[in-house]
């Protein structure tokens, strides 16, 4: 065991997900410097304060869309073998979980409304734990559907949930 | 809101069968009445006369009681409960009706709580719980206020249906209690960290009720006789005077709060293959827990419990309840004596005493320890960021304090950085995987191998520069997730091969790093 290590799960998510992370990054870091914008615009006698509060939050914004969207890209993946499903996700702080599917209680596919513009899907995988369900998001809609399929059918074969 | 599920079983029972709720439930809502008044009349001996704003507060209370003593009615003529051969029904409402069902051998635990009020007039709660983690506690079948000789016939009855329905019947041995209350452990009850917080805000509290009421203590004369002699001696005086009497305050409520807890403690051996744990003063608790749903056990040893020898011993099951319920309800011992404690476990457990036992786990790599000196350093720095940051704008004296501050700081916190090092430890024994970590609060917990349901991986942005990773072994007990903090790659999948054999084994890879080297 002293030389092995676990390597990345084998598929990739679609590469459409980077823009759909990035609509999402700019949704999430757009608004709060545009309104001291305009403030900074509007009000003159408190240009100084307004200035540094719209660049104090548009710097790091800025950097936020540029670096989370391909570096999440770069980390979420994902697999699913006849035993287990194996899914890598997050960008600074990284979880790997592996859940076998003879535990798997439920499988649900999700699409928000972000999603749907680019046609992407995210597949949940919950157990018995109330430690969080395993997600796989941002894999294309087709894939998905076959995903659940192929996650039902192993799941119904094995009644066991150890709660 | 209703679940028919299984209903249609002996629809041709007779309605004498049907079990219903006492009614002395009426005197309950009589008395929910009965702190309000008090404190009104006595807020009106006090002051002397009711203001609008007292009789205002009385009114709505009045109002509140009516609301809840007409639900309480309600419940109490809709509300009933039968055992059939296979289920256990409860109907209960009028505008929403409710009809639930619960198959006996889904039954996971059957609990009797009693707060004062109920045991007052002999009733206690009766819920049962049926092993879904995430549910809320309003899903859980419950009756409330049912009296007690009732409930302890239902409760014997709903144990013994199921055991019939699965085929079973485990044949107790009467060998007396695993562990029953020993009254030199009150010498632990003073060492309850949250005594302190206790007083804040039980004070805290009482404050804001008067103040509801429009009873202002701090008008009252020896509150205002108080204040003068406070005000004539020097302020670091002060300063220790209230912390003495905080102290003091909060060791008479933490002990106070053990007492509560844990008179008339018993955990014993059930029919059915359940473990039953008795408890408290005031309000008596009743936790049942099946032994097949134990899935191992925690060892905690906050740090006043840890300098005098003893912990606390928590069931790690499933069936407990939502995470809140399984954190009210998985104690198995009051704080004991560790080696008490460790009785315990192996009884429980059906194990040998030295299950729980940190010192003979696997050490975490050297990076481990880094890791928690860096962030020692880390607070330190930020922590004396502020009165130095301060003091340069405000004086010099400022900036020497926080750095002496600081220093004496860095040291404990050190301290504390390497012991929770030492703490760290993990591996397989028997079945049961060990794990153990923590800063203030050591813990060591026992997970069975058969518990775990899959594994989740997190690594930190540092945690990746230094190599390590921290292994969380998912279950439906107890927290869902018990994790073991920063082991290597190659600590960590072992201990996960030997946990759960062959569900890493197709995702690994050789360490191209190592296998340049080789």
């Amino acid at each position: 065991m002293e030389d092995v290590r676990l390597r990345p799960p084998r598929h990739r998510v679609e590469s459409r997900a980077v823009n759909w992370w990035r609509l999402q990054s700019l949704l999430f870091a757009v608004p709060l410097p545009l309104t001291f914008g305009i403030l900074w615009a509007s009000i003159p006698p408190t240009r100084q304060i307004f200035m540094w509060l719209t660049l104090g939050f548009l710097v790091p914004g800025l950097i936020y869309v540029l670096v989370m969207p391909p570096w999440r890209y770069r980390v979420h993946r994902w697999e699913v073998t006849d035993e287990a499903v194996y899914a890598a996700s997050g960008w600074l702080w990284q979880q790997w979980r592996v859940v076998p599917l003879s535990r798997v209680q439920t499988v649900d596919t999700l699409r928000g409304p972000l999603q749907q513009i680019f046609k992407l899907s995210g597949v949940t995988v919950t157990t018995a734990s109330a430690s969080g369900a395993v997600k796989i998001k941002g894999i294309d809609h087709a894939m998905a559907d076959d995903l659940v399929a192929h996650l039902t059918r192993f799941t119904q074969a094995t009644p066991e949930d150890a709660t | 809101m209703s679940r028919e599920s299984v209903v249609g079983t002996a629809e041709h029972a007779a309605e004498s069968e049907w079990g219903r709720l006492s009614s002395r439930l009426i005197l309950v809502n009589l008395a929910i009445l009965v702190a309000p008044v008090v404190m009104f009349l006595a807020d009106l001996a006090i002051t002397g006369d009711a203001g609008l704003q007292a009789l205002i507060t009385l009114g709505s209370l009045f109002v509140t009681f009516l609301v809840v003593s007409g639900i309480g009615l309600m419940r109490l003529f809709t509300t009933r409960y039968r055992v059939t051969e296979h289920s256990v029904e409860l109907h209960s409402g009028l505008l929403f009706r409710s009809r639930r069902s619960i198959p006996v051998d889904r039954i996971r635990s059957v609990d009797l709580t009693a707060n004062p009020v109920h045991r007052l007039f002999g009733l206690t709660t009766l819920s049962i719980g049926t092993g879904e983690q995430s549910t809320s506690a309003s899903h859980r079948l419950a009756l409330d206020g049912i009296s007690k000789a009732d409930a302890v016939e239902l409760r014997r009855r709903l144990i013994e249906a199921r055991d019939a329905r699965r085929g079973y019947a485990v044949p107790v041995e009467d060998d007396g209690p695993i562990s029953e209350l020993d009254w030199s452990w009150l010498r632990y009850g003073p060492l309850s960290v949250w005594g302190v917080g206790g007083v804040l805000i039980a004070g805290a509290s009482v404050y804001r009720t008067l103040h509801e009421l429009k009873v202002d203590p701090l008008k009252w004369g020896f509150v205002k006789d108080l204040e003068h002699r406070f005000g004539s001696v020097p302020l670091w005086y002060g300063i220790l005077a209230s912390v003495v009497v905080l102290v003091v305050l909060g060791i008479a409520g933490s002990t106070a709060t053990f007492i509560e807890s844990w008179s008339g403690y018993r955990l014993t051996r059930e029919e059915g293959g359940m473990f039953r744990v008795r408890r408290g003063l005031l309000v008596t608790r009743s936790v049942s827990i099946e032994q097949q749903r134990l899935r191992g056990v925690e060892l905690v040893e906050p740090i006043p419990l840890r300098w005098a020898r003893a912990a606390k011993l928590n069931a790690v099951a499933s069936g407990l309840g939502s995470l809140d319920d399984n954190r009210k309800r998985r104690m198995l011992t009051p704080p004991v004596p560790r080696a008490e404690a460790r009785r315990v476990a192996a009884e429980v457990l059906g194990t040998d005493r030295s299950l729980v036992l940190r010192t003979g786990l696997t050490r975490h790599p050297r990076a481990a320890l880094r890791r928690r000196v860096n962030r020692a350093l880390m607070w330190t720095v930020l922590i004396t960021a502020v009165p130095v940051g301060l003091g340069l704008w405000l004086g010099p004296g400022l900036v020497r304090g926080g750095l002496i501050g600081g220093a004496v700081l860095l040291l404990v916190l050190v301290a504390f950085a390497v012991d929770a090092y030492r703490t760290l430890g993990h591996g397989m024994r028997g079945r049961y995987l060990l794990t153990s970590s923590g800063t203030f609060a050591h813990r060591t917990v026992a997970l069975r191998q058969e518990g775990i349901i899959g594994w989740k991986i997190t690594r930190t942005p540092f945690q990746r520069r230094a190599g390590l990773f921290t292994l969380g072994a998912t279950t439906a007990a107890g927290e869902g997730v018990y994790k073991v903090h920063d082991v290597t790659d190659a600590q960590g999948i072992a201990l996960a091969e030997q946990a759960v054999p062959r569900l890493l084994l197709p995702f690994l890879e050789r360490d191209p790093r190592s296998a340049a080297r080789g």
